[in-house]
């Protein structure tokens, strides 16, 4: 039996079989392509920024469980929430105010804030006051950049992070579970610290808004609450400022909030947390780990009474 | 209605929590802190059953479906078996069986020592709840044991409201409902004693009874 090929196929139409081989490879930058162009140019992947020597080398959480367990009470207080509920939140135009005790009080662009110093990824514990833990890819630059263009006056002593509210895209605000906006605060050297950062991503891309976009403060030797969610002001003051978790629970919540083992939350013992994904717990460690960098800032201090 | 007939099925709805909890952590659909979710859910479903078994009697009554009565005794049971699995996720993957913890954690986190109250409040009322127990006891006795599971359920709302962190909306729905369960049986109770007092029970007789009337 004759069998014939036939010859209607031009040999230029045919594709070379390197290319063919990398066919989904192609599929793949296209959409790729066609779904950035659609985004506005902000939201493109962030890059992984550079390391940094602060990072920790522990595998960090899945992503599905760093986006999909967060406290985000403007959002609803159910941990699912704000996966759920958070992509409303209007995030262009999004100015940052820095004003209160210093010399040249801004307002900043989003925009701008990006251009503001190079992004470093910072691989960080995340301790919750709850008893659950996380190690999270930061993408974010130090605190003290932003800071240091405001120059703050010798008067100031503390910092206040005061997060957006956004009644109509955020449904949990219709409840007063808490006094809103939230409201964080650092004292002055804590904020200047080098392990303090604005994270604007994570996982090396654009921070989710569950995750607290565009910015979010993360202080990882402290309890989750003390990392502000989606900033819009930050005010320099003389005086400790008043948290919205401090007004909700005086007796249960301080200003510092250091992670703390020796320190009982009457909820929850803080001698061992859970690390979201393992099945057995862990030893909390004073200071989340970080004591060597940062216990020379509270030298003298009384960390139970000033807990 | 044959309540016979009816018991087979329901056991098999009362183990469908737990169905749901064993099922979800077999295929990791729990969310990221499974433990936590079947802790909670667990204890969720303690406190579900005890408001289920708390209206079985104002069902009854209103309805007059008097073999409604004859499920109370499982439905009951079943407080105390999910409120035995509550416990034990907590002794064990909060814990694991460190006593010494346990201890400090029951003597110093207030919603701990209710909820543990709870479960101690509890044993009694699983151990008397068969036939024997309540012949051995007689009806007034094994009634007036029982009766503390209004105060279980007190606690038990309770332990729930200390225990969250800021949004008490939850606790306070369970206490609403508690709140009707309850008030409900103190309506009643206002309502038979007003009855007993005005002799609406005495024999007609011939001649004047003056009735002995209690009014607010």
């Amino acid at each position: 039996m004759l069998i014939h090929r036939t010859q209607d196929i031009a040999p230029s139409n045919i594709t070379p079989r390197a290319l063919f081989d990398r066919r989904r490879e192609f599929l793949r930058l296209s959409a790729g392509a066609a779904l950035a162009g659609l985004l506005p140019s902000a939201e493109a992947k962030l890059g992984p920024g550079r390391p940094s020597p602060y990072s920790i080398s522990d595998t960090p959480t899945a992503l599905k469980h760093v986006t999909g367990y967060n406290n985000y009470y403007e959002f609803g207080t159910d941990k699912e929430d704000p996966a759920r509920t958070a992509g409303a939140l209007r995030l262009r135009p999004w100015t940052l105010s820095i004003e209160g005790l210093v010399k040249q009080p801004k307002t900043l662009g989003i925009e701008d804030i990006l251009k503001l110093a190079p992004l470093e990824e910072r691989i960080y514990r995340l301790r919750c006051v709850e008893g659950w833990s996380m190690v999270i890819p930061w993408l974010g630059f130090p605190i003290s950049s932003l800071l240091k263009l405001v120059e703050p006056l010798g008067s100031a002593k503390y910092v206040e992070f005061i997060s957006a509210v956004q009644p109509e895209t955020m449904p949990g605000v219709k409840s007063r579970v808490l006094d809103w906006p939230y409201v964080e605060g650092l004292r002055l050297d804590e904020a200047m610290h080098p392990l303090a950062i604005i994270a604007v991503g994570l996982y090396g891309d654009v921070l989710p808004s569950q995750n607290g976009a565009p910015l979010r403060l993360v202080v990882p030797w402290k309890y989750g609450f003390k990392s502000g969610k989606s900033l819009a002001r930050i005010r320099l003051t003389d005086n400790e400022p008043r948290t919205s978790w401090m007004k909700s629970a005086p007796r249960e919540y301080g200003f510092y909030s250091n992670v703390n083992p020796e320190v009982d939350h009457p909820r929850w013992s803080q001698g061992s947390e859970r690390r979201i994904g393992e099945f057995s717990k862990r030893k909390t460690l004073m200071f989340n780990g970080y004591g060597e960098q940062v216990g020379q800032l509270y030298v003298g201090m009384d960390l139970r009474k000033q807990f | 209605m044959n309540p016979a007939l009816l018991k087979p099925p329901l056991l098999l709805a009362c183990l469908a929590p737990l169905a749901y909890y064993a099922w979800g952590l077999q295929t990791d659909t729990l969310g990221a802190n499974p433990i936590e979710a079947v802790t909670r859910g667990l204890g969720d479903w303690a406190l579900n059953f005890l408001l289920i078994t708390l209206s079985v009697t104002p069902l009854r009554k209103l309805s007059g479906w008097t073999w409604l009565g004859r499920l109370r005794r499982m439905l009951g049971l079943f407080v105390f078996f999910y409120a035995t699995l509550h416990l034990s996720t907590y002794l064990w993957f909060d814990q694991f069986f460190d006593w010494v913890a346990i201890t400090k954690d029951i003597w110093k986190r207030p919603f701990i020592t209710v909820g543990m109250l709870c479960f101690v409040l509890l044993l009694p009322l699983a151990a008397t709840s068969n036939g024997f127990a309540l012949r051995k006891l007689g009806g007034r006795r094994w009634q007036a044991l029982h009766r503390s599971v209004y105060l279980i359920g007190m606690l038990a709302v309770l332990h729930y409201s200390w225990m969250v962190k800021a949004d008490i909306s939850r606790p306070l729905l369970y206490a609403a409902l508690l709140g009707i369960l309850l008030g409900l049986r103190g309506w009643w109770r206002v309502q038979e004693r007003d009855r007993q007092l005005s002799g609406t029970y005495l024999p007609k007789r011939r001649g004047r009874i003056i009735p002995i009337v209690v009014r607010k």
